[in-house]
């Protein structure tokens, strides 16, 4: 009973993981760069959502208030590939982790000027709520969390395979010179999917903050979000979920179970077996580069 | 004995049949070339033998050993020496460097050796670059030693590239379209070169080639591939007027 | 513009040209070696950091510039390095085999680690270095009765032979041994860069597929890459832990790391001098930081005390580099040089950079 109480709350900050890797993938998907900043991106969805949303803020009703903060840091993540990524294009992809890693440290900077660096609480409707089902008990932010996510993810699933523009982007990331001949606006599209990310990561923030409290240094989560992307294979949408979703479910089992020390590093001992094993993930797609 | 053989040699990417069942034999010396329409599966045997890809099927035997089972970092030991058809130079090294890269599988030292600089290893280094020098001067690099690689114009970079794959010093170099992108002169300087590798370095030369002129100007015999599989084999014009070879080249089916 | 007549292949083959290039290398050593009779404790001490940052980053340099792997992680092999040097010299082994020890310990461990990162490409091992790095300073919290768990652990001071090294009590000593590593280990990094192994890194770095046609067996070559460049670190390790004298698993934070990749981007990625550079600017930034921070206080009443301005103004200054200047701290001082060299006919676009397009790395 207490394993079935620890797996779900697992899958709840799990989901949490793997939505944050989920706008990890995107944009390895669509840009084959990998954005180190995407933690502290949902840290600043989180805190931005806060600031709308709280009563000494902002003081908007919860959704408008969480749609708002998507569709501001949708702004950012466009703003920051037109204005700073662009700048790189074509440039190695090392120049890119080690960009956005600083620009992570401008994020925790900004957040932590306007709202400080205490831990603080968003106010969601859900709070404290719980369900009880036999033995069980459910939060209604651990079902909120598993709902929306499961929704994002089918939704943005959808989006690359049947929508144009998620086609084009598919077709960006494979060649991006050729896309370029095909007529693909590969800038305008590279943006797009950052500013989707960007809106993804809000999401990820926000359901963070409804299980606890948030200060600028939650963007280390991405870390984890990161081992999650990498167990599920980089290019694969529903495997970021389900390595986020692995990665949630064994910390608080391995914390419960296992000596200390092994919770911290159980995400990136199953990363590294997966990368060593099966270095394309566990739901891997499979590409040969042609000489 | 022949130089190179390839026996039954066939790689599946998934459904797609590469190459299937291509056999052919190189004899040492001979200028042999491999031609075909786009997507034939040319340069796919090329990555075969520089055993980039593993084969579904087949054996390739160099110099009476099987070099099926191998790594691909053990063939140029045995003196298989290969270019590559979008020059893959090493871009932020100067031409010298590059070519002096061409001499790894001559090394004596370790790297215990060449942390300490000890006189073995100066002495390697000026017997590398004697050799160096040696392509320099006969691929006429003497004006761009020094330059990097990624200011060159395209036409250097091809010849760059004939120049690593000389200094490895092999038995048998292989020519991934050295032609393509070049004037009407310097593929005539490459059909020279090609003769002088073969008569007086006593090189075996195997190569895939679009430009007919050149193959036929330099070949001894010709092997026509399409669709991943073998059309023609034989002299160069016994291959081109082949009605298979000509059918394949303008994409109509042969009358019967 | 100085043109050199070359007579012999060893000019070639010499680490400097000529007379003149070494002369200066010589004097440059020679000023290093009389600054404690110059300079006052504090600029000395700042300078031994300086040096040690230095041999940190040509450990990296090894890796990412010359062959074209990222570690987001080297923070961790510094920390291998500091506390094997602290553990062994406290169970009695003098300073002279403790050090050697920890850089083979840190190689030892990093070629290890490599067998199966080197596999990975480009940002996959970025992801691997990273996770190594979070286990690494778990595992020294878990190991206490080695490091000294949570509490930290304390480098004895250096003796060798009876002369005392000690960080405080013998600064002069310590900066002259600190500057002796970094000149003996600078040697033998240029000396692999001239040779054959050197060579076989950046066959690597600029074309895995050619390396492996010429003979280079690239996943040795990177493993060994890494171990080299991981011993190197290790060495950093073992001097900072002298110069900190007491640390725990702290002194080895992320942002270590990520520090050490701004010594060598910044500094200029692909030039043993880069690394120099690169530590000059990140233990000079501090110090200047500081002594605006505190002239804006006293004389203009603004407080700049905010936290995390350091980090702030290093994200800019990388930033910036990434975008407008990739080759670095170096990369610029050579474009000024050439353009004095060539004045006044140098071109304002010979050094535009060439566009490239993203050759995808999805193999395998």
């Amino acid at each position: 009973m207490e394993l079935i109480q620890l797996v779900i709350g697992g899958i709840a900050t799990g989901c949490i993981y793997g939505l944050v890797a989920l706008g990890f993938v995107l944009i390895y998907k669509a840009t084959e760069g990998v954005n180190f900043a995407q933690g502290d991106m949902m840290m600043l969805g989180a805190f931005i959502a806060l600031g709308l949303v709280n009563s000494e803020y902002g003081a908007l009703p919860f959704v408008p208030g969480v749609i708002l903060a998507a569709v501001i840091m949708g702004g950012v993540g466009y703003g920051v590939d037109r204005l700073v990524v662009r700048q790189i294009f074509g440039q190695p992809q090392f120049a890119l982790v080690i960009l956005t890693i600083a620009m992570g440290f401008v994020f925790r900077f900004v957040a932590g000027s306007i709202w400080g660096f205490t831990p603080l609480v968003l106010e969601t409707p859900f709070a404290g709520n719980t369900l009880h089902i036999g033995g069980i008990i459910i939060g209604y932010e651990d079902l909120t969390t598993i709902i929306v996510t499961a929704l994002l993810t089918l939704s943005l699933w959808a989006f690359f395979q049947f929508t144009k523009l998620g086609l084009a982007a598919q077709a960006a990331s494979q060649n991006q010179m050729a896309a370029y001949i095909v007529g693909v606006p590969v800038h305008r599209v590279n943006s797009i999917i950052w500013a989707l990310s960007g809106a993804v990561s809000t999401i990820a923030g926000v359901l963070y903050a409804s299980k606890g409290a948030i200060d600028p240094n939650i963007g280390l989560l991405g870390m984890k979000a990161f081992a999650a992307a990498v167990i599920g294979g980089f290019g694969s949408l529903p495997g970021a979920l389900l390595g986020g979703i692995l990665i949630g479910v064994v910390e608080p089992v391995a914390a419960r179970y296992l000596p200390g020390g092994f919770s911290q590093m159980s995400p990136y001992i199953i990363m590294l077996v997966v990368l060593v094993t099966r270095p394309n993930g566990l739901f891997a797609q499979i590409y040969a580069k042609k000489v | 004995m022949s130089l190179l053989e390839v026996e039954d040699l066939a790689v599946h990417f998934g459904g797609v049949k590469a190459v299937d069942g291509v056999s052919f034999r190189v004899e040492e010396g001979e200028v042999f070339s491999i031609i075909g329409p786009n997507g034939a599966g040319k340069s796919t045997i090329f990555n075969l033998i520089s055993r980039f890809y593993k084969p579904t099927r087949g054996k390739i035997m160099f110099d009476g050993r099987d070099i099926t089972p191998m790594s691909a970092h053990e063939i140029a030991p045995l003196g298989i020496a290969r270019t590559f058809q979008n020059i893959e130079l090493f871009d932020h090294s100067t031409v010298l460097d590059n070519l002096l890269m061409g001499r790894h599988t001559h090394r004596g030292t370790n790297w215990i050796q060449d942390m300490l600089f000890l006189p073995k290893v100066r002495r390697e280094e000026r017997e590398h670059r004697r050799v160096v020098e040696e392509v320099i001067e006969f691929l006429e690099l003497e004006a761009y030693r020094e330059k990097l690689i990624a200011g060159l114009p395209y036409g250097v970079r091809k010849v760059v590239e004939i120049g690593r794959a000389l200094s490895i010093g092999p038995k048998m170099i292989l020519l991934d379209e050295p032609a393509s992108g070049l004037s009407v002169e310097e593929s005539q300087e490459v059909a020279f070169w090609v003769e002088d590798m073969r008569r007086d370095m006593g090189l075996t030369v195997l190569m895939v080639e679009h430009d007919m002129k050149l193959v036929t100007q330099v070949s001894d015999r010709v092997l026509a591939v399409a669709n991943g599989q073998p059309l023609a084999m034989g002299s160069p014009s016994e291959v081109q007027s082949d009605p298979q070879v000509m059918a394949a080249y303008l994409g109509t089916e042969v009358d019967a | 513009m100085k043109v050199i007549f070359k007579t012999s292949y060893d000019n070639d083959i010499d680490l400097h040209e000529d007379w003149w290039d070494r002369g200066k290398m010589i004097a440059l050593v020679a000023v290093m070696a009389v600054l404690p009779f110059v300079l006052g404790e504090y600029y000395l001490a700042e300078i031994t950091n300086t040096l040690i940052w230095s041999l940190a980053g040509m450990g990296l340099m090894l890796l990412v510039g010359h062959t074209g792997q990222a570690s987001l992680g080297h923070a961790a092999f510094l920390a291998i390095g500091a506390y094997t040097d602290a553990a062994l010299m406290n169970i009695g082994v003098p300073w002279i085999v403790a050090f050697p020890l920890a850089g083979i310990a840190a190689g030892i461990f990093g070629a290890i680690v490599a067998i199966p990162a080197v596999r990975m490409s480009g940002i996959y091992l970025a992801i691997a270095t990273l996770a190594l790095f979070v286990i690494v300073e778990e595992l020294i919290i878990v190991a206490e009765p080695i490091t000294g768990g949570v509490g930290g652990i304390f480098a004895p001071s250096i003796n060798i032979f009876g002369i005392d090294f000690d960080r405080y009590a013998s600064l002069n000593n310590f900066y002259w041994l600190c500057l002796g590593v970094v000149v003996l280990v600078t040697w033998l990094y240029a000396n692999l860069m001239r040779s054959s192994t050197g060579r076989s890194f950046l066959a690597v770095r600029d074309s895995e597929v050619s390396a492996r046609a010429l003979g280079i067996n690239v996943t040795r070559t990177r493993s060994l890459a890494f171990g080299l460049s991981c011993a190197m670190t290790g060495l950093a390790g073992a001097l900072m832990g002298h110069y900190i004298t007491f640390f725990n698993y702290e002194l080895f934070s992320i942002f270590i790391s990520i520090n050490l990749l701004l010594v060598v981007t910044i500094g200029g990625l692909g030039f043993i001098q880069g690394a120099f550079f690169g530590a000059i600017l990140i233990t000079a930034v501090p110090q200047l930081i500081s002594i605006l921070r505190d002239s804006m206080m006293s004389n203009l009443g603004i407080d700049l005390s905010m936290p995390g301005l350091d980090t702030l103004i290093f994200s800019g200054i990388l930033i910036g580099f990434i975008i407008y200047e990739p080759t670095g701290l170096y990369g610029r001082w050579l474009k000024i040089r050439v353009w004095f060299e060539l004045f006044p006919l140098a071109r304002r676009d010979m050094f535009r950079r060439q566009k490239t397009y993203l050759k995808t790395e999805r193999m395998k």
